[in-house]
């Protein structure tokens, strides 16, 4: 490249209208070895950039491997919620069985009432025994 | 997304962020952590992450506005920027001629340029980025590039040229 390309742009990179491949022709020319000495003033410039692009990051970064917690959500919900029908119908069942129980109750209960409406009447007949045996004792 | 894959993805750009954090927050250290902290906060949102078509521009992004945030609390705080990697102004002799070094006065002039032509110079000569991309990474306009750019090259170049005839004189 020769020097008077190298000045034009030169002064195109100080308005910044030089595209990127004209800034890596700079770079190139004063990465060399031997530079024209009104243009030595530039040279840290130039080398500058391209050492600070060397420049590494090189701490380890601690990624933790994210545990998909919503696969153990599933997991746990599954688990509640087979134990639940399985308590749930049980305890359905035992309230089933003791309206059962209840509703029997009153049942007997009825027919307890009524038969000692029966029973009631048949005191009575308990009265007609008495006079009854009465009437054989005396004779 | 498995962590081998946001590796890959991530890999090829995290000395960009790495560079770019350095760049604004000088200290090894501190553009140490906002890279790490910066790579987490996207490992946290890598299922999402494909939505997003450009990831590094997104991450360059995000670094820019971490690290401004921190420059930005840090004043607000009054707190110096503690930074150990480079000689300050009263330091030895040895480490003054240190300084003379070719690459620690260019860190240094480019340490005080004004942030956005900092992060225009990084990322167009040191990254080598287009136009259009710095556009979008740094939310500017074109012009507003072009003379931040422009600026920012004079200024080193005059920073430059006076430390050149301090070594001639």
């Amino acid at each position: 490249m020769e020097l008077g390309n190298i000045e034009k742009i030169l002064e195109k990179y100080f308005e910044a209208s030089t595209t990127v491949a004209e800034e890596g022709t700079l770079r190139e020319y004063f990465a060399q070895d031997s530079v024209a000495p009104h243009l030595e003033q530039y040279r840290p410039m130039f080398n500058y950039f391209s050492i600070a692009k060397e420049e590494k990051y090189t701490k380890q970064v601690p990624l933790k491997p994210r545990v998909n917690y919503y696969k153990w959500l599933s997991v746990a919900a599954a688990v509640v919620l087979t134990f639940g029908l399985y308590f749930g119908k049980e305890y359905q069942e035992r309230k089933q069985a003791e309206y059962a129980y209840q509703e029997t109750k009153k049942a007997f209960e009825l027919l307890a009432e009524n038969f000692g409406r029966g029973t009631e009447k048949v005191a009575y007949l308990k009265e007609f025994d008495q006079a009854k045996e009465k009437i054989y004792n005396n004779n | 997304m498995k962590q081998t894959e946001f590796l890959n993805v991530v890999m090829p750009f995290k000395d960009k962020l790495y560079r770019m954090a350095k760049r604004l927050l000088v200290s090894r250290e501190e553009a140490e952590d906002a890279t790490q902290e910066i790579l987490l906060k996207l490992w946290s949102k890598n299922e999402s992450m494909g939505e997003y078509k450009n990831v590094e521009a997104f991450a360059m992004t995000m670094t820019k506005n971490f690290c401004l945030d921190r420059l930005k609390s840090k004043q607000a705080g009054n707190l110096k920027l503690v930074h150990s990697n480079y000689t300050d102004e009263n330091a030895s002799l040895q480490r003054q001629l240190e300084a003379e070094d070719s690459v620690s006065w260019m860190e240094r002039i480019m340490e005080d340029l004004p942030e956005q032509q900092k992060m225009v110079l990084q990322l167009r000569d040191v990254e080598q980025y287009e136009f259009e991309e710095i556009c979008e990474l740094l939310d500017m306009k074109p012009t507003a590039v072009r003379v931040a750019l422009s600026r920012a090259r004079k200024t080193v170049r005059e920073e430059l040229i006076k430390k050149h005839s301090y070594g001639i004189g």
